[in-house]
């Protein structure tokens, strides 16, 4: 065998290898994607509920809670960035990294000092990478989140929420997570967590036009919007991760994808080139027999003489 | 047939059980408190405890829930708690080496918690 026919082949043979990883991982990443949306979805009542309430004791009476009253003059927010761990998908990660800087961009604009909480090793990489300060990050559970990982999450943010801007906490909370659309389609999107403003609250449980009935709260307003607020923030933030995930591996099935597909593609070149190296080999032995056949003929013909 | 309420359990990441009941009994911080059908609507904070569930088929559904909410509204109940177990699905043994555990560290978090499971399981 050429020496060219023998690194087309070694080249096949490994181009072959990755295709099988590739098209390995895209099987993976699709039933985790499936597993990660039935998990979005069997969350989604307690979330409904959750809202509900919250909206029902907002509206219902009035009390004033730092919670959901905005501050008139707010100078610090904080950002909470939901990437992955690992990569492998597509622009997952910079995707929801860039819309989280230009989200600090527009505040800082505004004239706020922004603090960033990271969850996943993408992100928290990419920003002790550019040296920038990081408040705190969680990483190790982005492929699948539980709840009680958005309470980690969620109790230094709930802390820092609670405490007065003078000593170091926010006036805001703003999440940038990635929206789980469909298979094809997944969004980095921002959205302010807290103060929470109920119009937008109603509107999200489609409760807006309904009117809801005047409760008898157990023990009272307060008590129950202070432990309800929290446990409202839980839950958004582990919906945020559970859609993060569910994007993440929707993103790494179309990488993986269309990894999968070129490979295939470069095999087939592969094989084209292959298949002229070995002919141009046989043309030339071919070639070369005919040469020194008639290179002897000439050289009986000539000693006949 | 008499009037019915329709229950809703559910844990954060989970609908733990639903079904239409009778009466509900659940503990607040404020005390336990018992919802039957037509009760005025109420939105109140649970303590971790047992809740007791009368279907309307005369069984008796009994739940260990940490920590949630009440809410009731159009003969709608609602318990939403951040973990709930029904008593069937607790396995005692697992929970009494737990609740031992958790007395050896000092845990009086995780004690509370078994001792709540164990309550939930004695009473179905």
């Amino acid at each position: 065998m050429g020496a060219q026919l023998r690194v087309y082949k070694r080249r096949i043979r490994s181009v072959t290898a990755t295709k099988k990883i590739t098209k390995a991982m895209e099987m993976i990443a699709a039933s985790r994607v499936v597993k990660a949306q039935r998990k979005v979805a069997a969350s989604t009542p307690y979330a409904q509920e959750l809202t509900r309430a919250v909206t029902a004791v907002g509206t219902g009476s009035n009390t004033k809670h730092p919670l959901t009253t905005e501050a008139e003059n707010p100078t610090r927010a904080a950002v909470l960035l939901l990437t992955s761990d690992r990569g492998l998908a597509g622009a997952f990660n910079s995707n929801a990294i860039k819309a989280a800087e230009q989200l600090t961009e527009r505040l800082e604009r505004e004239g706020r000092q922004v603090d960033t909480y990271i969850v996943g090793r993408r992100g928290l990489a990419h920003y002790n990478f550019r040296e920038r300060k990081v408040a705190e990050s969680f990483t190790g559970f982005t492929d699948e989140p539980s709840y009680a990982d958005a309470k980690q999450v969620a109790a230094p943010l709930i802390e820092a929420i609670e405490k007065d801007t003078a000593d170091g906490g926010v006036d805001e909370l703003h999440i940038v997570y990635t929206e789980f659309v469909s298979m094809m389609t997944q969004t980095a999107v921002d959205s302010r967590l807290l103060p929470l403003s109920l119009d937008e609250v109603a509107e999200e449980s489609g409760t807006k036009d309904e009117i809801l009935p005047l409760y008898d709260f157990e023990p009272s307003a307060e008590d129950v919007l202070d432990a309800l607020l929290p446990r409202y923030v839980e839950s958004r933030i582990y919906n945020a991760l559970l859609q993060s995930a569910a994007s993440k591996h929707a993103a790494t099935r179309r990488a993986m994808k269309s990894a999968t597909d070129n490979a295939g593609e470069l095999i087939n070149t592969l094989s084209r080139l292959a298949n002229a190296a070995r002919q141009a080999e046989i043309t030339q032995e071919i070639s070369e027999i005919v040469g020194g056949a008639s290179a002897l003929a000439d050289a009986t013909a000539g000693s006949d003489n | 047939m008499a009037a019915e309420l329709h229950v809703a359990l559910v844990a954060a990441d989970r609908e733990v059980w639903s079904g239409e009941a009778t009466l509900v009994v659940a503990r607040t911080t404020s005390g336990d408190i018992g919802v039957m059908p037509g009760h005025q609507p109420l939105l109140g904070v649970l303590e971790s405890g047992p809740v007791t569930i009368r279907t309307s088929d005369g069984g008796t559904v009994v739940a260990a829930v940490h920590g949630g909410f009440i809410s009731f509204a159009d003969n709608k109940l609602s318990l939403l708690a951040e973990t709930a177990e029904l008593a069937d699905e607790i396995d005692v043994h697992h929970v009494e080496r737990e609740l031992e555990r958790a007395k050896a560290e000092g845990d009086a978090h995780a004690e509370r918690r078994a001792d709540v499971r164990l309550r939930a399981a004695a009473g179905r």
